[in-house]
């Protein structure tokens, strides 16, 4: 009943969804991060740029950014993220991508953080003569990561099905996988069970980890 | 909150703010003139590749209208099927008997743990060999399906979530009165959180909005996205102006629907009359695990 796993690498394709999602994960945190910062910070310009930013990312389906960077940037304008092989290229591709989506949903998830950091506690840093730049980071950011766990951890959760999106230009991850075997076998449900289970040991875990670690780091107040 | 983090600005504060903005701007600019160079080069801007969507109607007429049509109807088909059914295992969620709360649970739990994607190319696979629905009609179905078991899951999250922000007292007040617990639910209870939930269920209708685009791209159903692919087909390789303005619709569309959520929000918070539960973007987007896909506040 399960024979397509030996025709098939499961393993493999689930592998490059982990990829994806832990490459996205990291550059989606800074560039989210950056984001937030400007979206608080005191120079309007900055504010401006990165709610026009947030407001146009989040409202555009991944889909269409995904295909943008795979017909947009390297069909026609020729970006070829510093890779001969389409293969590699769509990779990188999909990353940038997923990043510049998920940026947004990160940028949100940290101001959310922020607003629970109770206005005394830059009231105080800024009477002990810290600036813009020592109360964020020093004070305001480390307090606002802990309480900013949970949504991040949704954020994570979102991004990591997200990757699926990634079939649309062929990147070899498990939903294209799936779409090939389901195919050329006849067998529907095996097929699905495990692309399911697959993606509920990635997905539930993440939730129940982070969960407990939010309900640790969590700012006793 | 943003003046939290920084008091009034004085001489020296706003010298430097100018500097930042100054370096800001030179910053943004370089990356416009790069992206416009590019563009440039690769004869992008070129107008007969712009023309279609600025002079005449045909673009919007043949591709991008009945495109749009598919993208709405399907994303409405969902969510008018998604909703009773969302209700329902919402409440069955919230069930007092452990043998309907537990598998309605689970079953709850595991679609809102998988990817849509791999929804829709099951239901696609199944339509395909188990049923004898035409093969032009699969996509869309394919895509209501998927979308209606994730967000009929989610909708059910909310539903439970915005049953449990109501008062104790409501439930309580209405038990000592003597109703049944049918009575409670249905008179007093549900009442009450639908108007709680409203702008959280009218935020999840962008979630689906954008999730009809992975039909367009992987299914074939023939809905916005898609119709951009057919248009750079038709006039001549001009997907970066097609997908520019498919991307603008859906920014506008989508945008709409979350600035009417967060106004429905605020008249919900600001009303007197309410027991004060309301259950806004930021919480759906929490449920739906997309972190906050709400408009500005």
């Amino acid at each position: 009943m399960f024979d397509f796993l030996d025709k098939y690498d499961v393993l493999g394709a689930f592998w490059t969804t982990v990829q994806l999602t832990l490459l996205s994960a990291v550059g989606s945190l800074i560039w989210g991060t950056l984001l937030a910062a400007m979206r608080v910070g005191p120079v309007p310009l900055m504010r401006g740029f990165g709610t026009a930013y947030v407001n146009i990312v989040r409202n555009i389906p991944l889909t269409v950014i995904i295909l943008f960077a795979s017909l947009g940037l390297h069909d026609t304008l020729s970006i070829t993220m510093g890779s001969d092989q389409v293969e590699t290229a769509n990779f990188r591709l999909a990353v940038l991508g997923l990043i510049v989506y998920t940026s947004a949903f990160v940028c949100e998830a940290i101001r959310a953080g922020i607003n629970t950091v109770p206005v005394g506690q830059a009231e105080a840093a800024r009477a002990l003569g810290l600036n813009f730049t020592q109360v964020l980071f020093l004070v305001v950011l480390p307090q606002a990561f802990r309480a900013a766990v949970l949504p991040l951890a949704n954020v994570l959760i979102a991004l990591t099905k997200n990757t699926t999106v990634a079939a649309a230009i062929g990147v070899a991850e498990a939903a294209l996988l799936m779409k090939k075997m389901v195919e050329n076998e006849a067998q529907l449900l095996p097929i699905s069970a495990v692309i399911a289970f697959g993606f509920c040991c990635l997905t539930l875990p993440t939730g129940l980890i982070l969960g407990w670690v939010s309900k640790k780091v969590a700012v006793k107040r | 909150m943003s003046s939290v983090l920084y008091d009034a600005q004085g001489p020296r504060a706003k010298r430097r703010n100018v500097l930042y903005t100054a370096v800001f701007l030179v910053a943004l600019a370089a990356v416009l003139w790069w992206v416009y160079k590019s563009l440039d080069d690769k004869g992008q801007l070129d107008w007969v590749l712009w023309k279609p969507f600025f002079s005449g109607t045909e673009a919007y007429s043949t591709y991008i209208w009945p495109g749009l049509q598919n993208t709405l109807k399907a994303a409405a088909l969902s969510m008018v099927i998604a909703l009773p059914l969302g209700a329902v295992l919402g409440i069955a969620r919230l069930s007092d008997h452990v043998w309907v709360r537990v598998p309605v649970g689970i079953v709850v739990e595991f679609f809102r743990a998988i990817p849509v994607l791999v929804l829709m190319i099951f239901g696609l696979a199944l339509y395909a060999q188990y049923t004898n629905v035409s093969s032009d009609d699969r996509p869309l179905y394919a895509v209501v399906t998927g979308l209606v078991l994730y967000n009929a899951s989610v909708l059910a999250e909310i539903v439970r979530a915005g049953i449990l922000a109501l008062p104790k007292g409501q439930s309580e007040a209405a038990m000592a009165i003597g109703l049944r617990k049918g009575q409670v639910m249905r008179l007093i209870l549900l009442p009450q959180s639908v108007t709680a939930m409203l702008p959280a269920i009218v935020s999840q209708l962008v979630v689906v909005v954008k999730d009809t685009a992975l039909g367009g791209a992987v299914l074939t159903f023939p809905e916005l996205l898609a119709s951009a692919n057919t248009m750079s087909g038709y006039y001549g390789a001009n997907i970066i102006a097609s997908l520019t303005v498919v991307a603008v619709i859906y920014v506008i569309l989508n945008f709409s629907v979350t600035s009417f959520a967060s106004w429905l929000e605020g008249r919900l918070r600001r009303r007197k009359k309410s027991t004060g539960a309301v259950l806004g973007v930021q919480d759906a987007a929490a449920i739906a695990g997309t972190a906050a896909t709400g408009a500005e506040r």
